[in-house]
């Protein structure tokens, strides 16, 4: 796992590099300083000259800058590789999801792709800061500590011998505990979130039907099983620092205790007062390395699950990938289905589509009715290659679409689709997106096609409103009719509306479906509807039931020879024919 | 996001108080754990001292004589020892039942508040941004509670506890040390509060990195259809990169910080012991509590102690960050807090009543049938039988000042009426409903319900007595069953079933992978949108009220699916009095009485057949469908 996420690395693998040299010079400094003091000592208690107490002095003020050099250095490095690091791998992350294909988006819920280029990220920024910094120090300094306490220390730093892995064994048994406490944490802390997210959402049923106390008592339980886990996690985790106490305390009673008697009985010739001082200096490092490093380990046990989450993006494959020598160029919006079957995963036991076969000749219109799951949006999605067949073909103008360029392709068979979207920015900017070079007159033009700019006329600041995230301060209709005018700029030669009218009033419906007649004639024109005066005027109707279609032909041909059509019809018109 | 780079004075005492409201006895004897425990983790250099007096003063004794003086050493000090490490584990295992008591205690209250906002509070803020308070803030809380807490206090105490054996030492010598100390906090305070504002910085841009990919992923069909995947990545990289700069700086600011305190922690060491031996060589005076002359046994110590004392003002440099973080997440989490609740200045209650002969008697059990209960001067109660009559007179409505919503709108409806509402988007249909269960309160005119002022109604109870299906359909996680008893918590299974049946979602449902049973998640989102808004018809149903609003309740179930349900709809309906919003004139076309709003007025009312006769809007909009014909 670590080596993909290693490979986001690129442009800060210097820093990477250079961070745990530095450290490396600074522990070494950092570790022969206390050295140097304890002879320094012990020449004060011999009773030296000044010269020497000050050459001394000279020589630490020279080692301490340096240190201070090196630490300074590694700490930049360090920040600059980790949050390089953090930046490649949403970079990264967040260009694969552009390369999603639908089947992939489908896969991973939004807000579980944004956990992971935040919360995850940030994560594995904080493990991988932690790695470069300490996982060289620690270990280096648990070396270092244990070789000068056996100089300076001799038999007495045996000590460290026996407290060594007690300390480790303790800090290990506490890690492997936690651990998989901390993963069902992570999980609880998802539900929670998620009935927070939920409840917001859905304010207005919890207000309507008075559940705000229910609410509290579901939120109040996931909150309790939150503590209840965490607080087992974290007592275990409280361990940590007693069991280092408690090796500390002995070390000290040992080393001041064995430290007199090996002085009184050598007659300090085997060890002396400065060599007692640096062994406790010592005996603190060596503990508080080991401490260090068991926290490096704490993290990236709990950034290994971000880690995984992360490579799965990564990974991730999208389904669709353009073709070698990809056709640019659609020739015009005829579309041919042949022996199509279609399902979303190949998993699914039944096929959505099964033995499609169509022709669309450039420029006709067609309609599609269907009850609620006919299949209507998965037929319409193939022929922009929104998904692919999973038998027979697709072919526009001709080709089959999986020989063209994605992009060519989509940019000539554009969709409106069901659930769709407006993003923050301005009117225009959102209009811009069918086409960035879009001159103000031709925005004004595909706004009147699609009946909005009466609407958007009567804003305060016109073209320019801001449209806030998610569209919500348009109404449901404006929102559509602003993606309709949005997709017509485009000029694509076919053009799909999924149901794209629902929230316009019936007598704007007509509106863009004349405008659409007269102004676009060439285009294809494909409209899924629930409302069969929204298709009435088509060319052709196609009548889809489970997959299957059923019936194609005018409104006239249906309306005599098919049953559920006319059941449709008289369903939204009945009471319309009694009156008249 | 809205980040302050300045914390409000007083949030740390706030939370302070906070805590120990949460636990007055716990907390301060915890708190006194870790005094202790600091206190004695600090004075092992005044037992080296005494050790090494013994040593010194040792005229070529052997171990048989200075044996026993230094075990007695040694065992006072092994004894406090245990005792510290005794208190050390207490006060860790308690921090952590009372950090994660603390942090739920302070979630609950959150999310009760939440519940007592009003409406306007969702429509106006970012729901992301309420989120946040769950997920960021608290968890900034959690480092300041368990981690700085604890480690800012420890540091304090052994600083206290040092400085006095300092003092016990030599005068002179911690002169030294503090006037080394003196640069030393100067250095943390500068590049420390550079530090945490750029830290502030950071959590600034991850926020706004998070709501640049939300939006962007959840449009994320859209880039493709349109191709504009380059487009999008070039906008990602911008904003990825200021992160990347603020997390760069805030990082580097906090990463150099322990070398070059710890170094200047050596500087003072090899000052001390400079000092130390030029005092012992030119014997000067000492000048101490102790009265102890300068001696190895107060040089050596005092050089372990000046360590410690460096090392311990690295400590609170460290948490400098962490709290800073903290208190501007318990800034916002109190902001959410101090939100003004929704009001409610009702006090008439809606009970179950028996009814014998006209008179109408409160009880206890459910009988099916509800008076409004009035509480009199005189400490008797007013009963009016629960009906569903709703009249709104001359009602207007702005959400914002000068902007209004609706004008001078009077209606009635009488019991079981079924009152239909047309017109276009944005003609203030939805805001209606808003009034009717008081999301909203209106600027002018009355509303009543039953003859009663809405006003006078606890909300709970109005609420109660109106049914809801909104034109969002919003499921919560959990079994279909579940999600249809919401409507009313102490149905039975065969009430659910018969409410489903009512709406024709049973049908679908026990065609579902456990019928029933089957989980729902993600806002149903295994659900089509038209079988979502079934489920919320018969949660609707369920709850069985006098009054019901049906909000473009089946704009996405196709016609021949609502033709289906429709004889469910009608049994549904029947004997309720009933505003529905749709713009499928389908769905409307039966009402007693259809009203036409055009920009926040009625313009046309009356029935299908009166206002096609009139021949104004609504026969325009009638005959729109028919234009092609």
């Amino acid at each position: 796992m670590w080596k993909t996420l290693i490979k986001s690395l690129r442009e800060y693998k210097k820093p990477s590099i250079l961070a745990p040299t530095f450290v490396s010079l600074e522990v070494v400094i950092e570790c022969i300083i206390p050295f140097i003091i304890a002879r320094l000592v012990n020449q004060i208690s011999a009773g030296c000259e000044l010269k020497l107490i000050l050459q001394y002095g000279l020589l630490l003020l020279v080692m301490a800058s340096f240190s201070l050099m090196f630490g300074w250095l590694a700490g930049s490095a360090c920040a600059t590789a980790a949050s390089g690091f953090a930046r490649n791998l949403r970079k990264d992350m967040f260009y694969s999801i552009q390369s999603f294909s639908f089947e992939n988006i489908d896969r991973f819920s939004s807000s579980s792709l944004v956990t992971r280029l935040t919360t995850d990220v940030t994560n594995v920024q904080n493990a991988y800061m932690m790695i470069i910094r300490t996982a060289i120090r620690s270990p280096l300094m648990l070396i270092f500590s244990i070789v000068m306490a056996f100089i300076m220390g001799g038999r007495l730093a045996f000590i460290f011998v026996v407290m060594i892995p007690i300390l480790a064994v303790g800090l290990f048994l506490i890690i492997r505990k936690a651990f998989p406490i901390f993963k069902r944490v992570f999980r609880k802390y998802d539900a929670l979130n998620n009935s927070v997210q939920e409840n917001i959402q859905g304010i207005r049923v919890v207000k309507s039907f008075v559940r705000e106390d229910f609410e509290k008592q579901k939120f109040e339980k996931a909150a309790e099983d939150l503590r209840h886990e965490f607080t087992k996690a974290e007592k275990i985790l409280a361990l940590n620092s007693p069991i280092m106490q408690f090796c500390l305390y002995v070390n000290m009673v040992f080393i001041l205790t064995f430290g007199a008697y090996t002085i009184v009985t050598t007659n300090g010739l085997d060890f002396n007062v400065g060599q007692l001082s640096s062994l406790m200096v010592y005996s603190f490092l060596t503990l508080m390395s080991l401490m260090m490093l068991s926290m490096v380990f704490v993290l990236i046990t709990i950034a290994d699950e971000s880690g995984r989450r992360i490579v799965e993006v990564l990974q991730e494959e999208s389904t669709l990938t353009n073709p070698e020598n990809a056709v640019m160029e659609v020739k015009d919006g005829s579309i041919d289905f042949s022996e199509v079957s279609f399902r979303y995963s190949e998993k699914a036991k039944l096929m959505v589509l099964r033995d499609v076969n169509l022709h669309i000749a450039s420029g006709e219109t067609i309609g599609i009715l269907g009850g609620t799951g006919a299949s209507k949006t998965s037929f319409v999605q193939l022929i922009p290659r929104l998904y692919d067949v999973a038998e027979g073909s697709v072919k526009v103008g001709g080709i089959d679409v999986r020989e063209y360029d994605l992009d060519s392709l989509r940019n000539q068979v554009s969709m409106v689709l069901q659930n769709n979207i407006l993003f923050s920015g301005t009117i225009k900017e959102n209009l811009r997106w069918g086409d960035p070079y879009a001159s103000d007159e031709q925005l004004l033009e595909a706004c009147k096609l699609a009946q909005a700019d009466d609407f958007i006329m009567s804003f305060p600041k016109g073209y320019d409103t801001y449209i806030e995230q998610g569209g919500t301060n348009v109404s449901g209709g404006q929102k559509q009719r602003l993606c309709i005018a949005r997709t017509l700029l485009k000029k694509p030669k076919i053009l799909i509306l999924d149901d794209s009218t629902s929230a316009v009033d019936t007598k704007t419906d007509a509106n863009i479906r004349k405008a659409l007649r007269e102004y676009i004639p060439e285009t294809t024109k494909i409209i899924i509807a629930q409302r069969v005066a929204s298709v009435e005027d088509a060319d052709r109707i196609i009548l889809l039931d489970k997959g299957k279609i059923v019936a194609v032909g005018n409104h006239e041909e249906l309306l005599k020879s098919n049953e559920i059509y006319r059941e449709v019809y008289d369903s939204q018109n009945k009471a319309g024919e009694q009156h008249e | 996001m809205n980040r302050s780079e300045m914390v409000k004075r007083g949030t740390l005492k706030r939370l302070l108080k906070m805590l120990f409201k949460f636990y007055p006895v716990a907390l301060p004897l915890v708190l006194l754990c870790i005094v202790f425990s600091a206190a004695v983790s600090s004075i092992p250099s005044v037992f080296m001292q005494n050790v090494i007096a013994v040593l010194e003063d040792n005229q070529g004794g052997g171990w048989a004589e200075i044996g026993p003086k230094i075990f007695r050493l040694v065992s006072i000090l092994a004894s406090l020892y245990v005792l510290a490490l005794i208190s050390s584990f207490i006060y860790n295992r308690a921090m952590a039942v009372i950090t994660q008591g603390s942090l739920k205690k302070m979630r609950e209250s959150l999310f009760e508040k939440m519940q007592e906002l009003p409406i306007s509070y969702f429509d106006t803020n970012s729901h992301g941004d309420i989120m946040s308070y769950y997920t960021n803030d608290i968890d900034t809380l959690r480092q300041i509670i368990s981690q700085s807490m604890p480690n800012l206090l420890i540091s304090a105490v052994t600083i206290l506890t040092l400085l006095s054996i300092m003092l016990y030492f030599s005068i002179w010598m911690t002169i030294v040390v503090l006037s080394g100390m003196a640069v030393m906090v100067f250095v943390v305070k500068k590049l420390g509060g550079n530090s945490a504002k750029y830290f502030l910085r950071q959590q600034h841009s991850i926020g706004k990195t998070e709501g640049f990919v939300q939006e962007m992923i959840n449009g994320q069909k859209v880039i493709k259809v349109f191709s504009h995947e380059q487009q999008v990545k070039t906008d990602f990289d911008a904003i990825n990169d200021e992160l990347f700069r603020d997390s760069e700086q805030a990082n580097k600011f906090a990463n150099i910080l322990p070398p070059i305190v710890m170094n200047i922690g050596n500087l003072i060491y090899v000052t001390v012991a400079v000092a130390g031996g030029i005092f012992l060589l030119t014997n000067a005076s000492n000048f101490s509590i102790s009265g102890l002359a300068f001696s190895i046994s107060v040089v050596v110590p005092f050089l372990n102690i000046t360590r410690q004392f460096s090392g311990n003002i690295n400590q609170v440099s460290m948490q400098i960050n962490a709290v800073i973080m903290g208190l501007a997440g318990a800034d916002r989490v109190f902001k959410m807090l101090d939100e003004k609740a929704e009001e409610d200045e009702g006090v008439i209650s809606l009970v179950n009543v028996r009814e014998d002969g006209g008179e109408i008697t409160e009880c206890a059990d459910r009988t099916g049938h509800w008076a409004w209960k009035e509480p009199l001067a005189d400490g008797r109660a007013r009963y009016t039988r629960l009906e569903g009559d709703v009249r709104l007179q001359n009602v207007d409505f702005s959400y914002e000042k000068d902007k209004p919503v609706l004008r001078d709108i009077s209606l009635f409806a009488e019991p079981g009426q079924k009152l239909a509402f047309v017109g276009a988007t944005g003609a203030g249909k939805t805001t209606i409903t808003n009034l009717l269960n008081r999301f909203y309160d209106i600027s002018e005119g009355t509303i009543c319900y039953d003859g009663i002022d809405i006003n006078k109604i606890r909300k709970p109870d109005l609420r109660r007595a109106i049914g809801m299906v909104l034109q969002d359909t919003n499921l919560f996680t959990g079994s279909v069953m579940e999600n249809i008893r919401y409507g009313r918590l102490d149905a039975t299974d065969a009430e659910c079933e018969a409410a489903a049946k009512l709406a024709g979602a049973h049908d679908f449902i026990i065609r579902l992978p456990e019928g029933y049973e089957t989980m729902l998640s993600g806002n149903g989102g295994n659900l089509s949108q038209g079988q979502r808004q079934l489920i919320a018809i018969a949660r609707a149903a369920v709850a069985d009220p006098p009054v019901m609003v049906l909000d473009e309740a089946t704009s996405s179930i196709d016609t021949r699916t609502e033709a289906i349900v429709q004889r469910g709809m009608d049994a549904l309906m029947k004997g309720r009095t009933v505003f529905v919003i749709a713009h499928r004139l389908s769905t409307v076309q039966n009402s007693d009485v259809i009203m036409v709003l055009e920009h926040g007025e009625i313009i046309e009312r009356g029935s299908h057949e009166r206002l096609i006769e009139e021949n104004g809007r609504y026969y325009q909009l009638y005959t729109g469908a028919f234009e092609l014909e």
